[in-house]
């Protein structure tokens, strides 16, 4: 059941890690070898490689430590970049959230994870770390405030599960990748057109020199749709995650109306929350972004969006409440 | 040649499975000591609780003493049938009383009564969800034992089918849940 469901997703979550960090790698280093070309007295010369290819290294050791620094303290990272701080039990509320993630982790037979704030009015959640043993399960002022018990359960249920099937893993590494893709793109873009084509020109030859040029545009071009591309991955991962979360928080509460009525209230309210950046949008119970709260149809509106529309999440947890989920909306309407 | 494939192939086959069950069988011993963790801190919970109430409540002292005796007999109990039956009571004693409670409006001004009242919630949900994943664990272990190929090996080595926790009858009117809804993974 539960478990074994569990054991497949985190085989997926692992492989798709390692494919990420490969694929991280590569990139920065085709873009260091691009750089080296184009600037640099690094060619191809009759099949070989003449000079030092000193940016693709240097691009190579970046991308590894970046990968290294974001396994380990890619939790810390998120968390101060989203001015979260240790939630404790100082008042009445608070207490509530630490025992309903408790329970969470009860249900889940998952390690109890360590329980973060932050001080926003808007309602949200998100769970991060590199396994279950090292997770983060952090919440909004906003949650605490406006969700009961049973809400709270369902929304906590959903995040157990991220943690459980070490999405927390993929995610956080995206999200950290995907700030590391954003800076080196803006740094490529800065050095290119201030300097950056001043120190080409010493190849030894015309054709050499040609293909410098077609290598400094791929790179130019690589530069700016990466982040697009790592924006896109993002989206796509995290979408289809969202709905077996909460799947899973239900199997978790055996309660469809406690996510249920959570999502229907997140739904109503409008505030985005400030925090929420491009690298951590993905992260979160629900779209924290101002304008992307999305219930819009359509191939584009779904290709750019991290989450899948709430009106389609809501319309799942009702379709397994079945008969049952007629009686839910006059109390989510409080 | 082939026959030593088949041959390594086999005891490889019985090495994993037997593996498996061990793991399945400590999941199951291990859910088992959860329950019995949230069970006591029931127990150590209810006399400070009762100490808090009893002021406010001195007309419902049947409920009370319902509760107090039947911990007496959980702690007391010679075995663990007798033991779960008086926890069964404990539960609904709890019940009935956090329902009276809300009776009494001082009581939801006493601040040391609405912490206790969350620790009880909160024990008293602990209690609902490590059943239920001792349940769980209960089911996998159950179904390798009973499936084939898995059977023949458990059946050698003693491996026993566990038993489920059954609740009290009124808690088993717990609705259905479906969870075939779950999404292909794209």
């Amino acid at each position: 059941m539960a478990s074994s469901n569990f054991r497949g997703l985190e085989a997926t979550n692992r492989r798709e890690t390692a494919i990420l960090v490969v694929a991280f790698m590569a990139l920065f280093g085709a873009l260091g070898l691009g750089l080296d070309f184009a600037a640099r007295d690094v060619a191809i010369v009759d099949g070989h490689l003449v000079g030092f290819p000193v940016l693709t290294i240097a691009a190579l050791v970046f991308a590894g430590v970046q990968s290294i620094v974001s396994y380990y303290s890619g939790a810390s990272l998120v968390l101060l970049s989203v001015h979260a701080r240790p939630l404790t039990p100082d008042t009445a509320k608070h207490q509530m959230v630490l025992d309903v993630i408790n329970e969470m982790a009860t249900a889940s037979r998952m390690p109890v994870p360590k329980p973060y704030l932050i001080d926003d009015p808007s309602p949200n959640a998100f769970a991060t770390g590199r396994d279950p043993a090292h997770s983060v399960i952090c919440v909004t002022q906003g949650l605490v405030d406006q969700m009961d018990r049973e809400e709270l359960q369902g929304v906590i249920g959903h995040e157990m599960s991220h943690v459980a099937d070490y999405d927390i893993r993929t995610m956080m590494m995206i999200a950290v990748m995907v700030g590391g893709i954003a800076m080196l793109s803006d740094f490529v873009y800065r050095w290119m057109f201030f300097g950056g084509f001043g120190a080409r020109g010493r190849s030894s030859n015309g054709r050499d020199n040609q293909a410098a040029v077609l290598i400094t545009i791929a790179v130019i071009v690589l530069a700016a749709v990466a982040p697009i591309f790592s924006q896109l991955l993002a989206m796509a991962v995290s979408r289809q995650r969202e709905y077996l979360a909460d799947a899973s928080s239900v199997e978790f509460t055996r309660n469809p109306r406690a996510l249920l009525r959570a999502l229907e209230h997140i739904a109503k309210v409008e505030s985005p929350l400030k925090q929420g950046t491009a690298g951590t949008a993905h992260l979160f119970i629900v779209n924290p972004r101002e304008g992307i709260r999305e219930d819009s149809e359509g191939f584009f509106a779904n290709l750019f969006s991290t989450h899948p529309p709430l009106g389609k999440r809501i319309a799942r947890l009702q379709a397994l409440l079945g008969a049952a989920g007629a009686s839910t909306t006059s109390e989510a309407a409080r | 040649m082939a026959f030593l494939i088949i041959v390594v192939a086999i005891v490889a086959w019985v090495v994993f499975a037997y593996n498996r069950l061990v793991s399945l069988r400590n999941q199951v011993d291990n859910s088992w000591r959860q329950i019995d963790v949230q069970l006591k801190r029931r127990h150590d919970l209810i006399p400070n609780l009762i100490e808090a109430v009893k002021g406010y409540m001195q007309f419902e002292r049947d409920t009370l003493t319902q509760v107090v005796e039947a911990r007496a007999k959980a702690v007391s109990a010679p075995d663990q049938a007798s033991r779960m039956a008086a926890e069964t009571q404990i539960t609904t004693g709890l019940g009935k009383m956090l329902a009276v409670m809300e009776n009494y409006p001082q009581l939801k001004a006493d601040e040391n009564v609405l912490k206790l009242q969350e620790e009880l919630t909160t024990t008293e949900n602990q209690i609902a969800f490590a059943r239920q994943a001792y349940n769980d664990v209960v089911l996998n272990l159950n179904t390798r034992i009973q499936t084939f190929p898995t059977n023949l090996i458990a059946g050698n080595f003693g491996f026993k089918a566990a038993e489920y926790f059954k609740g009290a009858p009124e808690e088993q009117a717990v609705p259905k849940v479906d969870l075939s809804m779950t999404p292909p993974r794209a």
